[in-house]
């Protein structure tokens, strides 16, 4: 175990479904029950290292790197493979280890054409990868390669296994397939912001000194002043740009509702579950900590920002008729509260960040795994086809009346937490911080609930109630299959008990992130 | 004759003279757990258990019932204050508790949720016989039971939130029983999105005077209330206004008021117990958890003037709209938004035992009057009054109990609703006298021409429902033993249940709710104000004889009905003033509709057509770059990628375009460049 704390552990959580695709490339093709078997089992293990790490994490000191190591790793430019992980990346990386396990769980019965379960596992493992890896590198370069490594994954799980269906673009001639079209811009507009960071990170390597990629060290430097004015803004700028299109924040949104909408169901889950929240985790782990004077700057524009999105994300879902679409949409009203909540750059507004992470990581999650089980039944994401839904398919149309009770905030169930406290968080923003703009921010912001509240009731009207279209009359339509059940009931749980029993994320995160408000805006 | 008043100041006293309650008082937060616990028992085992999970709702009532008239017995003899809480959270300076109060205000909450409670779920058994989701009905009344409870309990503001919402989501599931029909929906979605409105200002409220005082505690809330908190009283309007909001929305006051008749759409013991007995007073509960945080002075006494004139607005007009109904539960529901709007007015009287008081009276008379309404609608297949008529002689209990619960809601003495309404007018003619002012005076007599209003149109129901032909043509019968029993059992608590509360005589009531670690400051009548309860009893029989004039005779045709339509007003009524068309054509339609659809369109014609003639253009551009730039010279990091990029491509030629590495290419290239750039001028 003493092994497992010195870094072999997080190295495990991150490599172990990497080493799970190096074998399934090795496997010939034919062979796709082992395949399978290979993949759940390196995504299983991967879990359970992440659950060891829960147990043996010492949640008396969240607010110190645990299970670290800092090994010598590219020396020409002084990267070092620098991991480890706080309390606010711990519940995060459980999140994307949990995940991985559900999405292979439930690919095991649900191959969306054109099968090929080898190259999709390799995928999706791959992606595990740079996702796990994300949270615990604490190097610029190891960040920005893990950050990076997710996007491969994601743009060939979209372009090869995603929607058919064809579009025409506005102001185009020619048509293009929605999987073409969604994935090349999912892929572009994040290598867009992901230029502007490596910018922004290769900034603060050259003006540090001695050059680093230390995240700690640039994180107290930071603190010192050393990237105070112009430097500062213009950096804070640039990697503004590369995680609010990660996020995304309104006006950089667009590339979601296309993404999410023609990737396949796990690609979309895995989509909002985690790769939104890299974005997010992003500000909170290297913007805030390393430019704590320029966050100071922008946080009115980003409360401003992440304001309109609640309302836009809203509205757009009110107008949506494609079911996935409507989720695709909700996913940036609410990662609007993720935003408004690190914007105050309080210990409650950033905790509120991470549980509305977390939440809107398995809610949404799960609203895209029930959207795509009742895609794969009746082949339409119309919601005006797919009334009385409750009728024909009972148990997920129960599964999904709870879970859009939770993505509404719903009090007692994991929603709530993060809405509430950020508008909490709003009212009482960092010293300094202009009261009229967050506390509008906080009204506006109670408002777009009510909206939510609007368009997830209209979903369900749409969808679950009435009496079911006579063209699904005689169809064999079966409710949830019990792959779908082991992939889903994982979630619910997490959504009741997070939401009786919010400790479970604000025991891990509240110390790691009050230390982190202290040390880089001394409140 | 001048009543004498007695005026407590307001003053925090130790919560020594209360006795702690001992072991019961301890283990009140099962009052809650049971009801949720049996919720999740019903979902999973109810459908294979001898009576369909019904067994396990009665008992989760039983069990609050019983526990609840326990401790009422023993707050009655002695008051009792206990408080505990567990930590579920801490959040930077903030600590998140599941709490549970056991004072004489929660008290006689638990006793009302169990009795009425328990009266409405023995009735369901009968009435909701073969219903299509049987079980599932009394999973969701049964989670509303629990969640009512969360909230009645609660000792802190968020979790009596939890509460609050949950009980809306309960209303919403049930409301939607039949969901096969879309008009239930509507009518749930309604519920819950007004709700949900009136909760921005309850959450905003709560968030204000957490953050201020620093806890979320009502005990710390109303501990700097008594110390007079400064920070506090500088923000107590607006968070005592945005509470009411809250309260409002809840407690279907006007303008909130639209969603509660709409309401009547779910089965009728929900109507009965959600919607008549206990959750819409959660927002009068709320403003009596508050209670000195709008009496005192320096605090949100100001509100208390727009309280008392929105609840009067709200017992008038919705009353009248209570005439022109010919559904009979919709009758019923413009009632209870009229006497709510009584409780509502009495809080901003500064009557807290007043408002409580009519709150529990209330709880009786009312939740009869639905389940009686039931039992009719049970036996002819139908709402409507027109097809009703002549029922007194085949349902001679259901006749003797809603007659019961008519005389009560009417106030005649000596039946329940007679000495609240009366304590309501008593305290109102006081704040008139102390505080209130003109505005006082007015709602007075607004209340008292209330009192009118209320027995007339209850005078109407009753003669229309049982008195005359039967107009229907089902075969009306008495309803079963398991739904009549409950009737007199709720009839009989309707008329004894004022005596509980009588001034001058046994004052019991207002010593139970007076069980709080402190004082509420209100006033009570000491003795009775017999000129004021001679003009209301005088104002209810005038009621109940216009009444019979009109209805009486023969009840048996729409002419008839027709007789007291005063042009104008009678429109008006009709289309309930108008105000739900006004929100549907100024608000929802328009949202829902262009608002929305412009938001969307925004999305595809204007933010994306700038990142696809962004994409267009840099495709041009990267052709330029990508041969004009030599890749050796690019460092290893992006040939790595650019790599990695370029060999899965070669695999996907034939499904994408391949062009993703030239991008790739010419945005690292540009990044170094602008990277030295920054550091050169910066």
């Amino acid at each position: 175990m003493e092994m497992f704390d010195d870094g072999w552990g997080l190295s495990l959580i991150v490599f172990l479904p990497l080493a799970g695709a190096g074998l399934i490339l090795l496997l010939p093709k034919a062979q796709e029950g082992l395949i399978k078997l290979v993949g759940l089992a390196f995504a299983l293990l991967s879990f359970a290292a992440s659950v060891v790490a829960i147990l043996r994490f010492d949640f008396g000191a969240a607010e110190q790197f645990q299970f670290g190591t800092d090994l010598s790793w590219i020396s020409a430019i002084g990267s070092r493979y620098h991991i480890g992980i706080d309390g606010i990346s711990l519940p995060l990386l459980v999140l994307s280890t949990l995940m991985t396990v559900l999405a292979i769980v439930y690919s095991l019965n649900h191959w969306p054409e054109p099968h090929n379960p080898k190259a999709f596992l390799v995928l999706l493992l791959l992606l595990a990868t740079g996702m796990n890896g994300t949270f615990v590198a604490l190097d610029l370069v190891l960040f920005f390669i893990f950050f990076e490594l997710v996007l491969l994954p994601m743009y060939f799980m979209i372009g090869i296994w995603g929607d058919r269906a064809k579009i025409r673009l506005p102001g185009f001639r020619r048509e293009v397939e929605t999987r073409l079209y969604a994935s090349i811009k999912f892929f572009l507009f994040t290598l867009f912001g992901s230029a502007f960071m490596l910018l922004g990170f290769l900034a603060l390597y050259f003006k540090s000194d001695p050059h680093t990629f230390d995240m700690v060290a640039l994180a107290e430097a930071g603190q010192m002043g050393l990237f105070d004015g112009t430097f500062g803004a213009w950096v804070f700028a640039a990697l503004f740009i590369g995680f609010a299109v990660k996020v995304p924040m309104w006006p950089l949104h667009t590339w979601l509702p296309d993404a999410h909408t023609a990737a396949p169901t796990v690609g979309s889950v895995l989509l909002a579950a985690i790769l939104l929240k890299l974005g997010s985790y992003g500000f909170i782990r290297i913007s805030l900590p390393i430019l704590p004077q320029q966050a100071q700057d922008w946080a009115p524009i980003i409360a401003v920002l992440a304001v309109i999105a609640i309302i836009y994300g809203a509205l757009a879902c009110l107008a949506q008729t494609d079911l996935k679409r409507l989720i695709a949409f909700s996913s940036v009203g609410h990662m609007g509260f993720v935003m408004l909540g690190i914007s105050t750059l309080t210990d409650v507004g950033i905790n509120a960040a991470v549980i509305g992470m977390v939440a809107h990581g398995i809610i949404t999650g799960m609203l895209f795994f029930l959207a795509g089980s009742m895609q794969h039944r009746y082949h339409t994401r119309d919601m005006a086809r797919l009334g009385g839904n409750m009728k024909t398919l009972p148990i997920i149309g129960g599964l999904m009346a709870f879970t859009a009770m939770a993505s509404l905030g719903l009090p007692g169930l994991a929603g709530f937490w993060g809405e509430f406290m950020a508008l909490l968080a709003s009212f009482n923003p960092l010293d300094g911080l202009s009261l009229v703009v967050f506390r509008t921010a906080m009204v506006v912001g109670a408002v777009g609930t009510v909206l939510t509240a609007g368009y997830m009731l209209w979903m369900l009207q749409k969808v679950n109630l009435g009496e079911p279209s006579e063209e699904w009359a005689g169809k064999d339509l079966h409710d949830a299959d019990k792959f779908e059940l082991a992939a889903w009931v994982p979630l619910v749980l997490g959504i009741v008990a997070i939401g009786v029993y919010p400790k479970i994320v604000f025991g891990a995160t509240n110390d790691a992130v009050t230390e982190l408000v202290r040390r880089a805006f001394g409140g | 004759m001048s009543p004498t008043l007695a005026l407590f100041a307001l003053q925090a006293h130790e919560p020594g003279h209360l006795s702690d309650g001992g072991v019961l008082a301890e283990f009140a937060w099962l009052i809650p757990l049971v009801p949720l616990v049996l919720m999740v028992a019903i979902v999973f085992v109810g459908k294979r258990l001898p009576y369909k999970g019904w067994e396990l709702a009665e008992a989760a009532m039983l069990f609050v019932a019983v526990y609840g008239v326990t401790l009422l017995i023993m707050n009655a003899s002695g008051g009792i204050y206990h408080e505990g809480s567990v930590e579920i959270a801490r959040i930077g300076a903030y600590t998140i508790e599941w709490g549970w109060v056991v004072d004489g205000l929660s008290i006689m909450m638990y006793s009302v949720v169990g009795v009425v409670g328990l009266a409405v779920f023995t009735y369901s058994k009968g009435y909701m016989k073969g219903d299509v989701r049987y079980t599932w009905f009394f999973a969701a009344f049964t989670l509303f039971a629990g969640a009512m409870l969360v909230l009645v309990s609660a000792a802190n503001m968020i979790q009596l939130l939890v509460g609050w919402e949950l009980v809306g989501l309960a209303s919403y599931l049930l409301i939607g029983h039949y969901w096969e029909d879309h008009s239930n929906n509507a009518a749930a979605i309604k519920a819950f999105f007004t709700n949900k409105i009136a909760d921005v200002g309850l959450v905003i409220g709560i968030i204000i005077i957490g953050v201020t005082v620093g806890s979320f505690r009502f005990n710390d809330v109303l501990t700097a209330v008594f110390d007079g908190d400064s920070a506090l009283a500088q923000v107590a309007f607006w968070a005592g206004l945005a509470l009411f909001i809250g309260a409002m929305g809840k407690s279907a006051q006007f303008p909130f008021h639209v969603w509660l008749p709409d309401a009547m759409a779910g089965p009728t013991p929900v109507s009965s117990l959600m919607h008549a007995a206990t959750m819409v007073t959660a927002g009068v509960y709320l403003l009596g958890r508050m209670f000195p945080f709008y009496q005192s002075d320096v605090f949100a006494a100001d509100v208390k003037t727009i309280i008392i004139v929105i609840g009067a607005i709200t017992l008038f007009a919705m009353g009248l709209i209570a005439l022109v109904q010919d559904d009979i539960k919709k009758v019923l529901a413009y009632s209870t938004l009229s006497q709510l709007g009584y409780m509502t007015v009495a809080m901003g009287a500064g009557a807290y035992t007043a408002g409580l008081f009519h709150l529990f009276t209330h709880a009786f008379f009312k939740g009869l009057l639905f389940l009686a309404a039931g039992s009719v609608i049970h036996a002819v297949h139908s709402n409507n009054m027109s097809d009703m008529g002549g029922l007194r002689k085949p349902m001679p209990w259901t006749y003797k109990t809603f007659l019961v619960g008519s005389l009560a809601l009417a106030g005649i003495f000596p039946l329940a609703g007679f000495w609240s309404k009366d304590e309501i007018l008593a305290s109102i003619s006081y704040d008139a006298g102390h505080g209130g002012g003109t505005i006082a005076s007015v709602v007075l007599w607004i209340a008292i021409a209330g009192a009118f209003v209320t027995a007339f149109y209850m005078a109407r129901a009753v003669y229309l429902t049982f008195f005359g032909e039967y107009k229907g043509h089902a075969h009306p019968h008495e309803s079963p033993k398991i739904m009549t029993y409950p009737l007199i059992g709720l009839a009989a608590l309707s008329i004894v249940a004022g005596f509980v509360n009588v001034p001058g005589v046994y004052t019991g009531f207002t010593e139970w709710l007076a069980a709080r670690p402190f004082s509420m400051g209100d006033h009570h009548a000491e003795s009775i104000n017999f000129a004021l309860a001679a003009i209301g009893l005088l104002v209810a029989l005038a009621g109940i004889a216009a009444g019979t004039r009109l209805w009486r005779k023969d009840a048996a045709t729409q002419a008839e009905r027709d007789r007291f339509r005063i042009p104008v007003l009678y429109p008006v009524l009709e289309h309930k003033y108008y105000i739900d068309d006004l929100y549907r054509v100024a608000l929802v339609d328009p949202i829902r509709g262009p608002v929305a659809r412009f938001v969307n369109w925004t999305n595809t014609y204007v933010i994306d057509a700038v990142v696809n003639a962004f994409g267009g253009l840099s495709m041009v551009l990267a052709k330029g770059v990508y041969r004009g730039v030599d890749q050796r010279g690019i460092d290893l990091a992006i040939n790595a990628v650019a790599g990695a990029t370029g060999e899965a491509g070669e695999a996907l030629r034939h499904t994408t375009t391949g062009r993703v590495q030239q991008y790739a290419g010419a945005l690292f290239a540009g990044a170094v460049l602008l990277v030295l750039g920054l550091l050169i001028f910066t």
